[in-house]
């Protein structure tokens, strides 16, 4: 009874697509596994809308997006399990079996086994510990996604006067709720001289409204008792250090960080997988496969997206391969070309490919790791150019999609480097 | 008529309370804060010092001592976490190697076991982070790490299931002496009593001088202190003290007892008692003296920041006495090693109490506490027995830390319940973790708003709601 062929692990729009596509692969024996009381994930509580203009060609709110999965999901009769967390996955020694302990109120504490297991657990938030802003510790500090949950999911009112830290999309989406809700956002201060949020959201979310963006400044102290009362802003150099004298004080009784997202990988860890400094996420190959062999990672666990339907798409293909893993086993008979990221690249997903496994289409996602204006994205082995395309404008904010035909690389024997180039004059 | 009025609940009011409950009086506890262990002893090292430190002679080299040896015992019957762990003084300069053999020399007329002097490669065998820079250290072998926020409350709990009564969110407004006693007026009426014990923490000055025309002073000294992640907890093992060096006076970097790494703290005396902000030059020195200890400390894995306050008095040791007020008790100026000795002044205090009232032990008096069941501590077996039985162990809210629904439910449902987020975080440690409650918060949230019948954004991180009393019989 506890032993499948495919176990994915979060059923957020990383999950439900995965699993929608391992079962159109051929894979009936699956399960997914949910901590939360529903489907969905985060999805549920982003209920604006800009989601699904890519899978769908419509414009949906969060809940829809998830709704339309969720209800693929259930009209393909794929088992899903709720309020269940994965406590850890563990690969069973001489054996291809993956043991995975999870808990749930009906299960209590069990041990189930997969052939393939999907990793598909999202990402959190990093929290103000981790950020080192001084001050006191007052109530009405909040990351923007837990606010967004307390005011979206639980109907909380938080705070008539607002400062966002961090131009995160949630952030962003967050300045324009809170306005809504009938609060005045001062200021969303960002430490980086650009923003980490998509163009669209500072248009529709801070311009509409008339919210400043203030680039280049941060939060350096936190003022208030037991409630908040206060923050302290100010300019930073070019080392992103807090100027001296150019402190302004914003009273305000709710502070919302969105600064930054981290894939949530303690399991793939404890699972022994490798993880790339660079994401946080899973070192994975052109099939979306970890070290471990058959055990898969996708979506915001494997590298935080800004869109939700490229989360879909590669999920859809962790889904797919994991079928051919369960169906086909491994191949191992091809040339393995590591996939690096060079000038003005941050990462690249994958990080390596082996030629034997290659789709007819293949996708190398990245970011970049500044502004760049009218530069060319290069990929090259050797010296074979497999790609070169012209770009106005590239900011780390937006993750870059490339896609290339299997037959691209044919005859490659070099590694494949993924960087930017200045255009000649 | 109250016996005893304990004023602070913190580690040292709900000792003493706890020490008292054994005999047949009437105690109660008043607390301004809306909870037990909201002021010094929330926000400290966390270290049960071994007693090598204290100047023998003094209240707190004896009390110290006794309180290091009584703590194991406690930790056990009362159900909080505790571990020896051994601590380690080093020294970076050849010159002050003398003071190794000074501290080894108080070590034996304080009567502390387990003390030895080693060499720097001695130390790095044992602790293979220490820096290059070790040339030689003291190795206290009973020095132990503690969880404060669940010894004072085990103190609390044990304390209430034995008579004595709490009132919390009632703060302190003025005392009058008179014939029988004193008639102390509160933001929650006047409570009389024959006798006081003044455990107010860095307050303890103020009410002090409520009473008493004798001055004085408790100065607040804060000191900041840098968490890490779990990941980062296994850096070092015992707990490592600096000697002073030409930074000043050195912090500490240790385990914690569940597993995180902690360094601090700064010692800066400030004016305001409730002044808890942590400051980037405070911060900066953490970790520029945590480096000369510990080599690589990954400062990157910081979960959160905090600072706490001292009490310190302007005598150098504790001041434990009946004051020039007959019935009124100090118990004040308990700095370092305060959390060490608590279970040592309780004693101490209990001796002073005998000494105006006949004390006659309660034949029925429970000497064992059960504490929020750490679900994580289970074993799997005991796991499933407690999910079946109770379904809401089965739900995990906090995910850093495996916390489940039927751990917070019994944080705010049992007697002394928590009432706030902090209250929650410090019977379960829900929202301790990496993430720092960014998940589980609204659910937690939810559930207190609903045990207190209030709207979930009224829901408090810490500190008192306005006209809700806290009274716990």
């Amino acid at each position: 009874m506890n032993e499948f062929d495919l176990i994915i692990i979060g059923g957020g729009p990383a999950g439900m697509a995965a699993a929608v596509s391992a079962k159109k692969a051929g894979i009936d024996d699956l399960l997914i596994l949910e901590r939360d009381s529903v489907l969905g994930g985060i999805l549920n509580q982003c209920i604006h809308n800009g989601f699904g203009l890519h899978t769908f060609k419509e414009e949906l709110t969060g809940p829809e997006y998830a709704e339309k999965y969720a209800d693929m999901v259930r009209e393909q009769q794929i088992p899903f399990e709720l309020e269940t967390m994965v406590l850890a996955v563990e690969k069973l020694a001489g054996s291809n079996k993956k043991a995975v302990t999870v808990i749930s109120s009906m299960r209590g504490v069990q041990t189930l086994y997969a052939k393939a297991v999907i990793l598909a657990m999202g990402c959190r938030e990093r929290p103000r510990g981790a950020l080192n802003i001084p001050g006191s510790r007052p109530q009405g500090v909040y990351t923007a996604g837990t606010a967004q949950k307390l005011v979206n999911i639980e109907g909380a009112k938080l705070g008539r006067e607002v400062v966002i830290l961090g131009s995160g999309d949630i952030g962003l989406i967050m300045a324009r709720r809170m306005t809504l809700e009938g609060a005045h956002v001062a200021a969303v201060a960002e430490l980086m001289p650009y923003s980490s949020g998509l163009k669209r959201n500072i248009v529709q979310c801070l311009d509409d409204y008339g919210i400043p963006l203030l680039l280049s400044h941060t939060v350096v102290d936190i003022k208030g008792k037991d409630k908040l009362e206060g923050v302290y802003i100010a300019k930073v150099d070019e080392k992103n250090q807090p100027i001296k004298g150019t402190e302004e004080y914003y009273p305000c009784d709710t502070l919302l960080l969105s600064c930054g997202l981290i894939p949530e990988n303690e399991l793939t860890v404890g699972a022994g997988v490798e993880i790339d400094p660079r994401t946080n996420g899973a070192i994975v190959n052109e099939s979306l496969e970890t070290n471990i062999e058959g055990v898969f990672s996708c979506g915001n666990v494997l590298h935080v997206h800004d869109l939700v339907d490229f989360v879909s798409e590669e999920s859809a293909r962790a889904g797919e391969n994991a079928a051919k893993y369960i169906l086909k086993g491994s191949d191992h008979s091809g040339k393995v070309l590591a996939v690096k990221a060079e000038n003005g690249v941050r990462y690249t997903v994958p990080s390596k490919i082996n030629t034997v496994n290659l789709s007819e289409l293949n996708h190398i996602r990245f970011r970049v790791t500044g502004v760049y204006k009218n530069v060319s994205i290069v990929v090259r082995s050797g010296e074979t150019e497999l790609l070169r395309k012209r770009s106005q404008i590239l900011v780390p904010s937006e993750m870059v999609d490339l896609i290339l035909k299997k037959d691209k690389f044919d005859g490659l024997n070099d590694d494949i480097s993924v960087f930017i180039e200045e255009v000649g004059q | 008529m109250y016996d005893v009025l304990i004023i602070g609940a913190g580690v040292v009011g709900c000792a003493a309370a706890m020490e008292l409950s054994k005999y047949k009086l009437s105690v109660c506890v008043v607390e301004k804060e809306s909870d037990v262990c909201e002021g010094t002893s929330k926000a400290n090292s966390a270290i049960v010092h071994a007693g090598f430190d204290a100047k023998p002679g003094t209240l707190k080299a004896k009390l110290n001592v006794q309180g290091s040896k009584m703590m194991p015992i406690f930790a056990k019957k009362l159900d909080f976490a505790y571990k020896q762990n051994g601590a380690m003084v080093l020294c970076f300069d050849k010159a002050d190697l003398p003071k190794l053999d000074e501290l080894k020399q108080r070590a034996d007329l304080n009567g502390v076991d387990g003390v030895s002097v080693i060499t720097g490669d001695e130390a790095r065998k044992l602790e293979p982070s220490l820096t290059d820079e070790v040339c030689g250290a003291l190795l206290a072998e009973t020095s132990a790490i503690v969880c404060p926020f669940e010894m004072t409350l085990a103190f609390a709990e044990s304390a209430l299931q034995n008579g004595a009564e709490f009132k919390l969110s009632t703060k302190v407004e003025s005392i009058e002496k008179n014939d029988n006693g004193f008639s102390v007026s509160t933001t929650n009426g006047i409570l009389d009593a024959k006798i006081i014990i003044n455990a107010a923490g860095v307050y303890a000055d103020k009410i002090h001088s409520l009473v008493s025309s004798k001055p004085m002073r408790i100065t607040p000294r804060r000191g900041e202190y840098l968490l890490m992640d779990k990941a980062a907890g296994g850096v070092v093992s015992h707990t490592v003290f600096q000697l002073p060096t030409k930074m000043g006076k050195g912090i500490l970097v240790t385990p914690t007892v569940h597993g995180n790494l902690l360094a601090g703290p700064t010692a800066e005396n400030i004016d305001d008692k409730e002044d808890l902000a942590t400051t980037k030059g405070g911060l900066d020195e953490v970790k520029a003296k945590g480096a000369l200890s510990v080599k690589n400390i990954p400062f990157g894995k910081v979960i959160t920041s905090f600072s706490g306050l001292r009490a310190v008095g302007d005598t150098g040791d504790f001041i434990i006495r009946e004051s020039d007020v007959k019935g009124f008790i100090d118990a004040a100026a308990i700095e370092s090693p305060g959390l060490s000795s608590a279970p040592a002044i309780a004693e101490y205090l209990c001796g002073i109490v005998a000494k105006l009232m006949p004390l006659e032990k309660k034949e029925n008096y429970i000497d064992t506490r059960k504490g929020v069941t750490h679900f994580n501590s289970l074993s799997e077996n005991e796991q499933n027995e407690l999910i079946k039985k109770d379904p809401s162990y089965g739900k995990i809210v906090c995910r850093c830390e495996t916390i489940t629904e039927g751990e917070i439910l019994d944080a705010i449902n049992r007697p002394l319940g928590a009432t706030t987020l902090d209250g929650v975080k410090r019977r379960t440690r829900a929202g301790m973790g990496r993430c720092q409650a960014g998940f589980c918060s609204p659910t937690t949230m939810a559930l207190i708003a609903e045990k207190l019948g209030i709207k979930i954004e009224d829901v408090r991180k810490n500190g008192v709601y306005a006209e809700r009393r806290q009274d716990h019989e």
